[in-house]
């Protein structure tokens, strides 16, 4: 069913990591992909694979759930190492068949790229499973209000999100209830042509719209109702605060992102 | 003659997983033609996974549904087949409406059997009669109708596939007593004149006693009973065990049979009551 | 007694619409001369079937509408006034119909500090005031769960802790109950009638279910826009005849209790509950 689909992907236990300020995990990931992509030597992947199996276990999310983020996206990985064993054309040819032509700089690119992915992958996923949604868009709020001096709208911003993770379920069960409906009156949803599949999903989407917006009104109105006028003159239940772990996590991930840069330049 | 049976129907959710819970447990039922059926239980009690069931929305975890004796799920291609001779109408089916005009809602059902124009506007015409649904409310969009219409249009989109069973999940919800009153006996219409069994699942006691000839009483997962609507109701003080309510008039009448008042058993509309307490009354006075 | 709300012949109507020549069509009025006050610390139900201009009122309490002709004060505050308007919001909270579409926050508790949050309460003490306003709901140990984990009731009584937590005078339920199953229905009125009682906060429930307004103090009965019984529960349903004629329901037993009356037999017209019905008819029979 639909709303099995697990959005926004938090795994709700206690670890060191799911404690951290979000604001400094979301900074981590950053220098985390800097780092990953900052050589071209197998030592920066080695110093990479030593970082994400250390965020890893500090967060106490089972290997399973990695795995799980990493396999919606194995056509990709497999596509990105087809492509660059075909394309890239340097060192000793291993195999020709007539215009394909495998090389040992083909198999050691695919190689690479396909480890940087998996590490990219795993390591930022870490982000999300250790920081509910809600944690996430306040702290992309705080991140972001040095924007508010040219008048980018960053409350407004992080209410929409906010909101938006809040009715993706209640849309979900209901798309779920739509679709259920109207195949109670024979509407085939998964065969025929394409043509004929767009076509079949009116009867789902428009259903959709009309309740979204409904919903929409209806939430305005509540949040008026509870004294709603922007983000101006607001404060917040939960504050942000840094801690001195934050920054011993910041000096880490530095030190790590130094040790590739140096690495890199003298090997 | 029975129309839908179900052996041994059992139901589990997310099977195998830590969420995994069992909906519906070994349910037998025999249901009859031309029927009104009441279908009551608490939320969370089956009676909705039940209904799924019946036109092949959810296909069991074990046991069989048979319709006119066949198993539904014996050959998949036909499944469309049984949702047009078994119709569902699910809660606040409002929610469905897309069409362009209320009269193309109502055929999209038939339309999807591949009737023939013709056969089609003379069922959404008379089924939109059935439900007092004025004709020039027919050429207009859905969307522009009142709560209680569109509650008709979205009904009448089922009714108009003409099913041999329909059931209908709550159609009441949030209508006020009149618009309720009105529906069920729109309904109960419908029923007699097209013959069908009508599953009717409802929260409110008072409304399946007036409306129901049989009721089907679901609790955690399992079916209590599947009887007649008054003998259901002589066991009051089993329902109420369940956590359901009983019909006001049911319990005072018990209570006072309870206390020797000679009151026969199957009390439970203030009509039927009303006979009864009146009919002892000239007794009484008769006798002095 | 103190007045917390006084309507003062309210007129109103929605704004005209236009034809297909492009000229105005007046609406008609949807509240007709209403003029009523209710008493702090009270519980009053609204009565009225779909239509009868009961939610319309309703909206008028909290400045979500504002009368076309006639005055609504909220604690001598005139709705009217803009300048007002945050002040009437935060004196008079409102739930409404579907729990859904009221919850802005993906957990609990963030929900119930959405109004304090608005009104710029610090921090310590919206804290306070959201584990205060959860326990009054009887919601406390759901306070990190998410709103979708929730049955129907739950919600609702999520919804109304969001609403004390900017400790109102004054809470309206616009037909709260009327998308929830028994046990659900069951909560909030009990929810409603603890505030109530205990924490003084006068109640203006606006509903078609009979057993609910059976609940109140008192019943005001709205029909076609105008109010046309306000007494209470006992002497309102008393009145069979004229509530069938508005469409509305009456207790069972005691549209049995008026049937046998008609029928020329001494039983007493107030009769709204089980337990009454059956002494009237033990002492007939």
């Amino acid at each position: 069913m639909l709303k099995d689909i697990t959005l926004g992907q938090y795994f709700p236990i206690d670890s060191v990591l799911h404690r951290l300020d979000p604001r400094f995990k979301i900074i981590y990931t950053l220098i985390f992909i800097i780092m990953l992509f900052s050589g071209n030597h197998y030592w920066t992947l080695l110093i990479g694979a030593v970082f994400v199996v250390m965020a890893q276990l500090l967060s106490k999310v089972p290997l399973k759930m990695s795995w799980k983020s990493l396999k919606p996206l194995l056509p990709v990985l497999v596509f990105t190492a087809v492509l660059n064993l075909v394309f890239i054309d340097s060192g000793d040819t291993l195999l020709e068949w007539k215009f394909l032509k495998i090389t040992q700089g083909g198999i050691n690119t695919s190689i690479f790229m396909i480890c940087r992915i998996i590490l990219l992958i795993v390591g930022s996923s870490l982000l999300t499973y250790t920081t509910s949604p809600i944690l996430l868009t306040d702290a992309i709020e705080s991140l972001m209000s040095p924007l508010k001096k040219i008048n980018f709208p960053v409350h407004e911003m992080a209410m929409m999100m906010s909101i938006a993770l809040r009715f993706i379920p209640t849309l979900l069960e209901e798309t779920d209830k739509i679709m259920s409906a109207q195949k109670a009156r024979g509407a085939t949803l998964d065969n025929g042509k394409l043509m004929e599949r767009v076509k079949a999903m009116i009867p789902i989407l428009i259903p959709l719209f009309v309740s979204a917006f409904r919903r929409a009104e209806e939430l305005a109105t509540a949040m008026e109702c509870r004294c709603y006028r922007g983000g101006e003159g607001r404060t917040r239940l939960r504050q942000l605060k840094a801690s001195k772990g934050d920054y011993i996590g910041l000096g880490i991930c530095l030190l790590f992102l130094a040790v590739t840069i140096i690495l890199n330049i003298i090997l | 003659m029975a129309i839908l049976k179900t052996e041994g129907l059992t139901y589990t959710y997310s099977a195998g997983t830590p969420f995994e819970k069992t909906a519906v447990d070994h349910v037998d039922l025999c249901i009859e033609e031309n029927t009104m059926i009441g279908v009551i239980g608490h939320t969370g009690s089956g009676k909705s996974t039940l209904m799924q069931h019946f036109n092949g929305l959810l296909q069991p975890t074990s046991g069989k549904v048979l319709l006119d004796g066949q198993d539904i799920w014996a050959d998949k291609a036909k499944l469309r087949e049984v949702r047009f001779k078994v119709g569902l109408v699910f809660q606040y089916p409002e929610y469905q409406l897309f069409e362009e005009t209320v009269a193309k809602d109502i055929a999209f059902g038939c339309k999807n059997m591949g009737l023939s124009e013709e056969e089609i506007q003379s069922r959404v015409l008379e089924t939109a009669d059935m439900l007092g649904m004025d004709r020039e409310l027919l050429e207009r969009s859905p969307f522009a109708l009142s709560g209680g219409q569109k509650r008709r249009a979205a009904i009448a989109g089922v009714m108009a596939m003409r099913p041999k069973v329909l059931i209908l999940d709550e159609p009441c919800a949030g209508l006020d007593p009149k618009g309720r009153n009105l529906m069920l006996s729109q309904i109960r219409d419908y029923q007699k004149k097209s013959q069908s069994t009508v599953l009717l699942v409802s929260h409110s006691m008072e409304d399946v006693a007036e409306f129901t000839q049989k009721l089907l009483v679901m609790s955690k997962a399992k079916l209590f009973c599947y009887e007649d609507t008054d003998k259901v109701f002589r066991r009051a003080d089993e329902l109420k065990q369940l956590g359901l309510r009983v019909p006001q008039i049911a319990s005072v009448m018990q209570a006072l049979r309870k206390k020797g008042v000679p009151l026969p058993e199957d009390l439970y509309t203030v009509e039927s009551a009303r006979e009864a307490v009146l009919a002892l009354l000239r007794k009484g006075v008769s006798s002095c | 007694m103190e007045k917390i709300i006084k309507a003062e012949h309210i007129v109103f109507r929605y704004p005209a619409d236009t034809d297909e020549h492009q000229k105005p069509v007046q609406n008609p009025p949807i509240l007709k001369d209403i003029s009523l006050e209710i008493e702090k610390g009270s519980f009053t139900a609204v009565l009225g079937h779909n239509g009868s201009g009961k939610s319309t009122f309703a909206k008028h309490i909290n400045a979500i509408l504002v009368p076309e002709s006639g005055k609504m004060f909220v604690e001598n505050l005139d709705t009217s006034d803009e300048n007002l308007l945050f002040d009437i919001r935060q004196k008079a909270g409102m739930v409404f119909q579907n729990p859904d579409n009221q919850i802005v926050a993906t957990i609990v508790e963030e929900d119930v500090a959405f109004a304090p949050e608005n009104l710029g309460v610090p921090p310590a003490e919206i804290r306070q005031r959201v584990d205060n306003a959860l326990k009054a709901v009887n919601m406390y140990e759901y306070r990190n769960h998410a709103p979708t984990q929730l049955s129907g009731g739950q919600k609702q009584r999520v919804a109304i802790a969001g609403v004390i937590a900017m400790k109102p005078d004054c809470i309206i339920l616009d037909e709260p109950t009327a998308m929830l199953d028994p046990q659900g229905r069951q909560e909030v009125m009990q929810t409603i009638q603890k505030l109530n009682r205990e924490q003084g906060i006068t109640i203006v429930l606006i509903t078609h279910y009979m057993e609910e307004a059976a609940l109140a103090d008192r019943i005001i009965v709205i029909d076609d826009g105008s109010i046309i019984l306000d007494d209470t529960p006992k002497k309102v349903f008393s009145q069979v005849e004229k509530m069938k004629e508005i469409g509305l329901d009456v207790p069972q037993v005691t549209e049995l209790a008026y049937e046998l009356r008609k029928a020329g037999y001494p039983v007493p017209a107030e009769i709204i509950t089980e337990e009454e019905c059956l002494q009237a008819l033990e002492k007939l029979l």
